[in-house]
């Protein structure tokens, strides 16, 4: 029963975050340094996302060749930059990931 | 290209290649579930419910986690997660604003990481199409039906993937997909790298705070580089990004 509350919840203040400046949004007109902003939001969320999960794969900093996670991130980053192809960028992170994990030593 | 009909189909059919990144997405949340022994039916019923694929993904992992999380803490979690949709709210809310109440209503349930991207897309496009609205509906639902069956696959499937395949590291990549093609100018660059050395530098913060302060602390970097550089790019007539 908590378990569903919780899911319930968690969906409700979702769509909540959604909503709350679309239909307000209808009436008032945002200030411009918050318009100014935005253009920065998915880059810099999304690059939050991505570093430390490159860096920091086990919670501390690893900038060692061991650290398979970011050689195959790196390759993919550059594979992302020139190609602009999603498949392609995920499928050789993978392999790549994949291939390093084999031949590194833990 | 500008009736509703041929804008619909467009949208769904820009989200194709965002499958990639989905199906991995999908298939490593039925194992996460899976292996937190969490019910079927919760795991199906959050892509519905939440349906916002990183927060049901941590979601699950506290629910596996011991000692358990408090339901407080885990909706609060998602709460901090899920922030930067009041930001992509905000983006859509003006190019909404002459839409019914139902119209926003079902736009805003479709509101995810890759909607936005791919609906925003087409708002920076420079044609005046007054149709542009339905090419984020095809991407939406486009989006949200791919996510019901991908995460109803992963959890049919879910429990036979080994953990060592560490299927989880292709929601950074597909993430690394869609941000490295949009990082063409300085103030971009800047606000990515910053918020990537904060996100690293607050890592440690609770609560996955550590990743509200790297995106407040990127955003501001850009406009600072921004201003510097001799202030923002022309705004599209229509478009609020810039």
């Amino acid at each position: 029963m908590t378990l569903w509350l919780t899911v319930l919840l968690g969906g409700l203040i979702t769509y909540a975050e959604r909503l709350s400046l679309i239909v307000p949004l209808g009436r008032v007109t945002l200030p411009p340094v918050l318009v100014r902003g935005l253009r920065f939001v998915p880059p810099a969320v999304l690059t939050a996302i991505i570093v430390p999960e490159l860096l920091l794969p086990h919670g501390e900093l690893d900038f060692s060749l061991g650290n398979a996670r970011l050689l195959a991130g790196v390759l993919a980053a550059v594979i992302a930059w020139w190609s602009r192809n999603v498949i392609l960028t995920v499928v050789s992170g993978m392999v790549t990931l994949w291939v390093l994990t084999a031949l590194l030593p833990r | 290209m500008s009736a509703p009909r041929s804008e619909f189909i467009a949208g769904a059919r820009a989200t194709l290649p965002l499958l990639a990144g989905d199906l991995p997405f999908g298939l490593i949340y039925g194992v996460q579930g899976a292996a937190a022994h969490v019910p079927a039916l919760v795991i199906v019923a959050m892509s519905s419910v939440i349906f916002a694929g990183s927060a049901q993904l941590i979601a699950v992992t506290q629910l596996g986690a011991v000692p358990p999380v408090p339901s407080p803490v885990m909706v609060l979690t998602t709460l901090v997660v899920n922030l930067r949709h009041i930001l992509y709210s905000a983006s859509m809310g003006p190019r909404w604003r002459h839409l019914s109440r139902g119209w926003k209503w079902l736009l805003a349930y479709l509101l995810t990481d890759e909607a936005y991207a791919v609906g925003n897309g087409r708002y920076l496009r420079a044609d005046d199409s007054p149709h542009k609205h339905w090419y984020y509906l095809g991407a939406g639902l486009a989006l949200w039906v791919s996510w019901q069956l991908v995460t109803l696959l992963g959890v049919l499937v879910g429990g036979q993937i080994p953990g060592r395949w560490d299927l989880d590291f292709s929601v950074a990549l597909s993430f690394i997909a869609l941000t490295l093609p949009v990082l063409r100018d300085r103030a971009v660059v800047a606000s990515a790298t910053a918020a990537g050395l904060a996100a690293v530098l607050a890592n440690d913060l609770p609560l996955k705070l550590g990743l509200i302060v790297a995106a407040a602390v990127g955003i501001v970097t850009g406009m600072v580089v921004e201003t510097l550089a001799g202030g923002p790019k022309p705004v599209p007539a229509r478009g609020v990004d810039g």
